[in-house]
């Protein structure tokens, strides 16, 4: 796109000229996680991958660095073992969702219910036609849409212009209200011919386009990511925003310690000495109460080093959480306890 | 709703001393400890909370959250 182009764009869209992207990590810079997703699951930050019934299909979800010109990172989708033959019952597909209370100037639900649009660089080792369904939980209410994948293991730009809802409103809280699914396979029961623009949901015809492709069907990559969705009719440029900007924002939805670098200082509790007690605030207030898990249980203590221990939560709130660790061997009264590098403490607030 | 393998749930109560100075549990359920997806987690009593609503459907199939001990 030229300057020139670009500023028309700009000006022509209804929306401002920062802040203006409602996806989160839509670049795939953050995967806090850092894992290989093999099964239902979030991968990058903010981005659910998900296989129901399949009975062959094994998928691999990551980051990757495969990306566009402006790009670092994407998601990529791997199919690693091929379904025989797709079922009616099975479904795969990568999901994001939003919160209710960040869409409120969509007026969605009145007569002045905005348009928005959809952009997304998309590569994949399979042609032919991809569904995404838009789709409002609260008033079970959908749109679904289409991409053509061109030419195999190309980087293409997308864009998909969604009409504002009039009827479906989006509840104002921190639920998800407005999700969206990109649809890699869907057996009969989730495919069919999907009412044109905003209707009633019924998965047997408004999941996926019954002309969709089959990804799971042979061995393959997926890979996406420039995801933006704005206010309009007119995809303006993605905008980039910093690494901790988008940070901060996946943070309110998942925070995973990193290391030793943030660990949690505990001490022991009076009277019991399998009780050490430690309080850790999480860097930004999350959506909801989390979660809480620990990725192993190897603690350290001072002269007890790579000990094994128990976690858990005293308390948990959303703006911070009171560690309980429990460990095998007992270092004393009033002793700092530090949680080993190689013990990440989980706390999941998603959608 | 995400799908979820939810294969133990147990209430979570925290210890308190009694008259005697001994660690009792103070009768207050603040948590479950729930093991989804073949990993153990402690989930707040939070409806906003996805795994709290899996396990409230996973009740509402038929079982059980067990007392905290």
């Amino acid at each position: 796109m030229s300057k020139a182009a670009e500023l028309a764009a700009l000006i022509g869209s209804q929306t401002a000229l920062s802040n203006r992207n409602l996806i989160i990590n839509g670049a795939m810079q953050v995967d806090q996680r850092n894992t290989t997703v093999t099964t239902s699951a979030y991968s990058c930050d903010r981005w659910f991958v998900h296989k129901t019934n399949f009975d062959e299909l094994v998928f691999a979800a990551d980051q990757d660095t495969t990306s566009p010109d402006g790009f670092s990172n994407s998601l990529k989708v791997a199919v690693t073992t091929a379904e025989t033959a797709l079922a009616s019952d099975e479904l795969f597909y990568i999901r994001y969702q939003i919160e209710g209370q960040d869409l409120q100037h969509l007026n969605y639900g009145t007569s002045s219910a905005k348009s928005i649009i959809l952009s997304f660089y998309v590569r994949s080792s399979l042609t032919g036609k991809y569904s995404i369904l838009f789709y409002e939980p609260t008033d079970t209410r959908s749109n679904t849409q289409s991409f053509t994948i061109n030419s195999a293991n190309t980087w293409e730009y997308k864009t998909i212009t969604i009409d504002g809802d009039t009827i479906g409103s989006l509840t104002n809280d921190n639920t998800g209200q407005f999700q969206f699914y990109i649809t890699l396979a869907a057996g009969t029961d989730y495919a069919g011919t999907p009412h044109s623009g905003w209707g009633a949901y019924t998965a047997t015809d408004d999941y996926a386009f019954s002309d969709q492709v089959d990804f799971s069907a042979q061995t393959g990559t997926f890979y996406l990511t420039g995801v933006q969705l704005e206010l309009g009719e007119q995809a303006t440029p993605f905008e980039h925003r910093s690494f901790g900007d988008e940070l901060a924002r996946c943070q309110r939805y998942y925070y995973q310690t990193q290391n030793s670098e943030n660990s949690v200082h505990t001490q022991r509790s009076y009277n019991n000495s399998n009780s050490y007690i430690g309080s850790l605030a999480y860097p930004v207030t999350m959506r909801a109460t989390p979660s809480f898990s620990a990725q192993t249980n190897t603690i350290t203590l001072p002269g007890i080093s790579n000990t094994t221990g128990t976690f858990s939560t005293h308390s948990i709130t959303r703006h911070n959480a009171l560690i309980e660790i429990a460990p095998a061997s007992d270092a004393g009264a009033y002793t700092y306890t530090v949680i080993a590098k190689s013990n990440a403490m989980k706390f999941d607030a998603e959608l | 709703m995400d799908e979820m393998n939810i294969t133990s749930a147990q209430y979570q109560q925290n210890s308190i001393l009694n008259d005697s100075d001994e660690l009792v549990l103070d009768g207050i359920n603040h948590s479950v400890k729930a093991t989804i997806d073949g990993v153990q987690m402690h989930i707040p009593l939070d409806p906003d909370n996805r795994h709290y609503a899996a396990i409230l459907e996973w009740v509402a199939e038929g079982n059980t959250i067990q007392d905290a001990d």
